[in-house]
C-alpha cells in the first residue's frame, strides 16, 4: 500500500522521545496500546499553560481562572467533535477509561441493577471492564454474564440471542481487544441490545487512536477512552454518555465543582457532565488531550489506521517465518496489536532480551487473565502499533526475536 | 550481551530446561507443608511443598511453571535447603535477598546461589527470582497465610 500523504519520518520527528538508544542500542517503541508516546505539540501545549494560562478552573473571577476554564472547556468541545457526540454536555472528563467504566458501574448500577439482574459483558474485556461490574453486581445481588469467544479470538455473537434475557440490564464491550488485537463487530452487538431496550457500554480504549470512532454513527449508549493512549497525557480520559442517560444518573464521588448548593441539610447537584466532575481535575492534562487531538486531525486518523495496518499485516507475515511462533488471536477483523508466545521461551525472558536490543513490548497478562486462560497460557508477548512506527521497527523486532530463539538454543 | 549472560548463567538455564524436584509431595508423607504463591506482575504461578523432620527440612519440592528465572530459582531452592533447619533456611533466605536485590555483598558459601548475582541488574526480574522463596518461607509459616502469597 502506498501512503502518499503519509510521511512516517516526518512524524517521527515530532516524537522527541523515540531518538534515543537504549543499551546501545536505537529505541524502538512497540508497547504503544500499553501506553502512547507523546508529539512535541501535546508535551509543549502543557508547557504553555502552567508558563502562562494557568489557574484552577469554573471558580474563579480573575483572568486567569477565566483563560483557564476557557480553554478546558474548549477541549470538551473538541473531544465532542472528535467522536461526534450530539452535545457537548455528553462529554465527562474522567482519570481514564477505567475510571470511566468505573463511573458508569457504580452511578449507573447503582441505579438500574436490582437482585437477579444481569450485566453481559465478553470473554476478551480488559480488567477495567470486568471487575467494576463484579464489584457493583455483589453489592446489588446482580450477576454477570460473558459472551463466549472462539479460539481464533472472536466472539460468538450468534450466541446473544440466548444470553440476552429479560433480566439483561446492560451489554459492556470492548471495541478492540488489548490483548488480541480483534476488532469487535459492535454494530451487531447494538443493534441487538437496542432491539430490546438494553444500553451498551463501549470500551473503546484501543479504537479511538486507530480509527474513526463515531458515537453517533454507532449508536452506542456509553463510550470510554483514555488520553494517553491516544496521544494525550496520562491523567486524562473521556466518558460520553447520551444525555438522557446522564441526566438520570446520580453523583459519582462528591466534592467541590460537582454541587449547585451545599448546606449540612441538604446538597443540590450540578448537572452533567460537572455533576460527574468533583474536585480539581487533571487540568493542563485536558490541556494536553486537546492538543492530541489537534494532532490526530492533522495527521488524519484514516491515513493513521492505514498505515498501521499495513505495519500489522508486516507484522503478520514476518512472525510467520519464526519457527515454534503460536499467535494468540487470529481474528479475521484486527487492529493495532499482535500477542505471541514462543515455544520452550517464556514471555518475561523474551521481554528481557528484547529490552537489551533497544525493543520495548509488553509482556505479561495485559490485564485480560481471563483471555490467558481461554488459550491456555499465563502470559504472551505484545507488540503493538503508533503512527510513529515503521516497517523497520517490525524487522527489527523479528530480528530481536531471533537474538532470543539463539539466545536459549531454541 | 554479556549482563544478559551475568543474568542467564549457564547454570540458569540448565535448571531452567531441567527443573530439579518438579512433583508433588504426599500430604501423607509425614509433616507436610506447602503454599501456593503467585507473581500478578506476569501470572506466574508456584506451589513450594516442604516436609519437615523435627525442624529440618528433609524435602522439598516444586510445581509450576514460569519463566527461566523464577523455574530455576525454585529448582536451585529445593536443592539449596533440603537438610536445613528452619533458621539456616531463613538465613540462606536472606542472603539470596540481599544478594538478587543487590544489597548486601555476595559471600562464598552461598554456593550455587550465586548464580542469582546477575538479578540484581534487572530490577524487573527481582520478582521472578524471589517468588519461589517467598513461598517457601509462607509453606513453613507456623500460621498458614490466607490465600497465595504474591510477589507484590
Amino acid at each position: 500500500m502506498t501512503l502518499e500523504r503519509f510521511d512516517v519520518e516526518a512524524i517521527r520527528r515530532e516524537f522527541p522521545v523515540l531518538h534515543q538508544e537504549v543499551h546501545g542500542k536505537p529505541l524502538v517503541y512497540l508497547d504503544s496500546a500499553a501506553s502512547c508516546q507523546k508529539p512535541q505539540s501535546v508535551i509543549d501545549a502543557i508547557g504553555r499553560f502552567y508558563a502562562h494560562d494557568y489557574a484552577n478552573i469554573h471558580r474563579g473571577l480573575h483572568s486567569l481562572s477565566e483563560r483557564a476554564t476557557h480553554q478546558f472547556e474548549a477541549v470538551r468541545e473538541k473531544v465532542r467533535g472528535f467522536i461526534n457526540a450530539s452535545d457537548v454536555h455528553e462529554i465527562v472528563f474522567v482519570r481514564g477509561a477505567t475510571e470511566g467504566i468505573n463511573l458508569v458501574a457504580r452511578s449507573w448500577g447503582s441505579r438500574y441493577l436490582g437482585p437477579g439482574d444481569e450485566v453481559l459483558l465478553s470473554a476478551m474485556e480488559h480488567h477495567a471492564n470486568i471487575v467494576p461490574w463484579q464489584m457493583i453486581c455483589q453489592e446489588r445481588g446482580a450477576r454477570v454474564r460473558v459472551i463466549p469467544m472462539n479460539d481464533r479470538g472472536e466472539l460468538e455473537l450468534d450466541r446473544l440471542a440466548e444470553l440476552v434475557n429479560d433480566r439483561t440490564r446492560l451489554i459492556g464491550l470492548v471495541h478492540v481487544s488489548n490483548a488480541l488485537g480483534t476488532v469487535n463487530d459492535v454494530r451487531k452487538v447494538i443493534e441487538h441490545a437496542h432491539g430490546r431496550g438494553i444500553p451498551v457500554l463501549l470500551d473503546a480504549a484501543q479504537s479511538v487512536p486507530h480509527s474513526r470512532v463515531d458515537v453517533q454513527e454507532l449508536g452506542c449508549d456509553f463510550l470510554v477512552f483514555s488520553g494517553h493512549k491516544t496521544y494525550g497525557p496520562t491523567g486524562c480520559g473521556v466518558l460520553y454518555g447520551r444525555q438522557i442517560l446522564l441526566e438520570a444518573m446520580p453523583p459519582f464521588q462528591g466534592g467541590g465543582d460537582m454541587i449547585r448548593s451545599v448546606s449540612f441539610e441538604e446538597t443540590t447537584y450540578n448537572k452533567s457532565p460537572w455533576r460527574f466532575e468533583a474536585g480539581t481535575p487533571d487540568i493542563a492534562g485536558f490541556i494536553g488531550l486537546g492538543a492530541a487531538i489537534d494532532w490526530i486531525e492533522r495527521v488524519g486518523i484514516e491515513a493513521i489506521g492505514a498505515h498501521e495496518a499495513d505495519l500489522l499485516d508486516h507484522a503478520l507475515s514476518r512472525l510467520d517465518e519464526v519457527p515454534g511462533m503460536r499467535k494468540i488471536g487470529e481474528a479475521r477483523q484486527r487492529a493495532g496489536a499482535i500477542s505471541f508466545t514462543l515455544d520452550g521461551i517464556h514471555p518475561h525472558d523474551l521481554g528481557t532480551i528484547l529490552d537489551r536490543e533497544g525493543i520495548a513490548v509488553r509482556v505479561g497478562h495485559h490485564c485480560a487473565q481471563p483471555i490467558m486462560r481461554h488459550f491456555g497460557v499465563q502470559a504472551t508477548a505484545r507488540a503493538s502499533f503508533a503512527a510513529y512506527n515503521t516497517r523497520a521497527d517490525v524487522d527489527a523486532l523479528i530480528d530481536g526475536i531471533h537474538v532470543v530463539r539463539e539466545f536459549f538454543g531454541a | 550481551m554479556n549482563e544478559l549472560r551475568d543474568l542467564y548463567q549457564e547454570m540458569i538455564l540448565e535448571h531452567s530446561r531441567s527443573p530439579r524436584n518438579r512433583r508433588v509431595i504426599d500430604e501423607d508423607a509425614g509433616d507436610v507443608h506447602h503454599a501456593d504463591g503467585h507473581n500478578p506482575l506476569c501470572g506466574d504461578e508456584v506451589t513450594v511443598y516442604v516436609r519437615l523432620e523435627g525442624g529440618t527440612v528433609a524435602d522439598v519440592s516444586f510445581e509450576g511453571s514460569g519463566c527461566a528465572i523464577s523455574t530455576a530459582s525454585a529448582s536451585i531452592l529445593t536443592e539449596t535447603l533440603r537438610g536445613k533447619s528452619r533458621e539456616e533456611a531463613e538465613e540462606v533466605f536472606r542472603r539470596f535477598h540481599g544478594l538478587v536485590t543487590g544489597t548486601s555483598e555476595a559471600s562464598e558459601e552461598m554456593g550455587k546461589l550465586l548464580v542469582f548475582g546477575g538479578v540484581s541488574e534487572f530490577p524487573a526480574r527481582v520478582k521472578c527470582a524471589t517468588l519461589a522463596w517467598h513461598t517457601f518461607r509462607a509453606a513453613i509459616e507456623e500460621q498458614p497465610a490466607d490465600g497465595p502469597v504474591t510477589t507484590e
